[in-house]
């Protein structure tokens, strides 16, 4: 017989690891595979979750990356509802909460992030909702419909996009953010206003610089949320859209270093050259910016996912990529590249009221991002002069009567 | 079902059925072949699942819209049968199709 091959332990069966098990097997890798998953469904894309699916216009089927029989067919088994415990490095085992030990030659930390909870009274009543997982999505939109009213806490891109779903569903909506504009940690500011005017004109009501205090209710059901100051929002249910925090603590547990997240290179590898982490969860290198962050995307999940498998099965790593997001919110696409780190200035291209434009972040003549709204050629042609570091012409950039290929010649 | 072949740029050829309803990106994904990465998971919003489409297939495929024109132009290698895959629903009509796959999606 020969060499017995290495095996895989995925722990984690979000978009991340999936897709880790998936490049594995796609790279010729032949080992066995363990998937382990918290949720009691196997591998499914999560943007869906406030957008197509909570319309009702993508089913589940769509949301799976594969048949559950694949992973079978594949030599992964597929333990769901499981998480892991502990991490012995020294015996390379993992203690799952099945009661299982499994040994493992390389780990693959997915363990993704969660949302953030607001500690303030009344947090556990029936209605305050998050959105995370399918079972979180199947309770919001439960929620919404005509003579409903949901209250979103957070302004940011979850809070949004549920915003728009519920709206075309026929439910009432009230933003409730913290800061004085909505995306205010993830946008500049005539983006935000963009968002903000759009989704009034869509019947959004908005109370911004809304500190939450605590949720009322009923009989154990929310009824309205309190503000600073004693004002009282009514709703029927509540979602808590306020960010999300790496499941880091199984690696901080086993002396694995981390940051806001765990600390990786550039092959997703973390300080034990055994044990690799991807996605939401990690904290990594972002050589276009020349420091370390956390993403949280699909993007930068199956970036993560080809960089372990092609370590682990023995193939040249991918090309690095740029970072990119993308949000679907009633007729509007936005596609974002890069991260605006270090910008001077900003340019805007295109016409906001006639909702197609685009907004470039700019560190002296190059660009460091771009924010594009129904503008498909300004974020492609963004992402590829983020990547090159080419320095382009301001006043052409700011001018749509020139073609974003005429910009970057 | 609807037979379809994937080739990948080196040649390797993938003889699937995928089920009509599902696009042909779906088909290439939940099969797990290489060459299409489908980043955003069908929105129009990335073109990583860039295909070419063979010859004899590109009136029953359809025509892309303007949202997918847009994208594909400012997409590497492109040429005049180029498509979003994601952009492409299987139906019984395309019982035999095959795509090729470009060098890179990114």
């Amino acid at each position: 017989m020969s060499e017995a091959e290495p095996s895989v332990v995925v722990l984690g069966a979000g978009h991340a690891g999936g897709s880790a098990a998936a490049f594995l097997r796609q790279y010729g890798f032949a080992g066995p595979i363990v998937l382990v998953g918290e949720e009691g469904v196997a591998p499914y894309q999560r943007p869906p979750l406030s957008k197509a699916w909570l319309k009702g216009e993508a089913g589940e089927d769509e949301l799976m990356l594969k048949d559950e029989s694949w992973y079978a067919e594949n030599g992964c088994r597929l333990l769901l509802g499981v998480t892991g415990d502990s991490i012995d490095r020294a015996g390379k085992t993992v203690r799952l909460s099945n009661g299982e030990t499994v040994p493992y030659d390389f780990l693959i930390l997915a363990t993704g992030a969660r949302a953030r909870k607001l500690p303030i009274p009344g947090a556990d009543l029936n209605g305050v909702l998050e959105l995370r997982t399918t079972v979180d999505a199947e309770a919001l939109k439960a929620a919404l419909g005509p003579g409903k009213r949901l209250a979103v806490i957070g302004g940011g891109y979850v809070g949004l996009e549920a915003a728009a779903s519920a709206r075309k569903l026929g439910s009432e909506v009230v933003i409730l953010e913290r800061e004085a504009r909505c995306l205010a940690r993830v946008a500049c500011e005539p983006l935000s206003t963009f968002f903000q005017d759009y989704h009034r004109k869509h019947g959004v009501e908005f109370e911004l610089a809304a500190g939450v205090e605590a949720f009322e209710g009923e009989g154990g059901h929310i009824t309205g949320v309190r503000l600073t100051g004693g004002r009282v929002i009514p709703c029927d249910a509540a979602l808590v859209g306020v960010g999300a925090m790496p499941n880091d603590e199984i690696a901080r547990e086993a002396g694995l270093p981390c940051e806001n997240g765990i600390v990786v290179d550039l092959e997703a590898r973390t300080a034990d050259p055994a044990i690799f982490a991807i996605g939401d969860v990690t904290w990594r290198p972002l050589p276009l910016y020349d420091r370390p962050f956390r993403l949280e995307s699909v993007p930068n999940a199956l970036e993560q996912a080809k960089q372990a498998a092609s370590a682990i099965a023995g193939r040249p790593q991918p090309n690095p990529e740029v970072p990119w997001f993308w949000s679907d919110q009633y007729d509007l696409k936005l596609q974002i590249a890069g991260l605006p780190f270090d910008a001077d200035s900003i340019v805007v291209r295109g016409d906001p009221d006639g909702a197609k434009f685009a907004i470039f972040h700019l560190k002296g003549d190059l660009v460091q991002a771009v924010e594009a709204v129904n503008a498909p050629p300004e974020f492609m042609m963004g992402k590829q002069l983020i990547a090159a570091r080419r320095p382009i012409a301001r006043d052409r950039l700011a001018d749509p009567t020139v073609s974003m290929k005429e910009v970057a010649a | 079902m609807a037979k379809i072949t994937y080739i990948e740029h080196d040649g390797t050829e993938h003889v699937v059925d995928v089920k009509p309803g599902m696009s042909v990106m779906e088909g290439a994904i939940k099969n797990n072949i290489p060459g299409i990465d489908a980043d955003c998971g069908g929105a129009c919003a990335c073109a990583t699942c860039h295909v070419y489409v063979d010859e004899a297939w590109r009136g029953k495929t359809g025509t892309p819209s303007a949202m997918e024109e847009s994208m594909l132009d400012f997409a590497e290698n492109v040429e005049p049968n180029s498509r979003l895959s994601c952009q492409i629903k299987v139906s019984d009509e395309l019982d035999g199709l095959t795509v090729r796959m470009p060098e890179s999606q990114h």
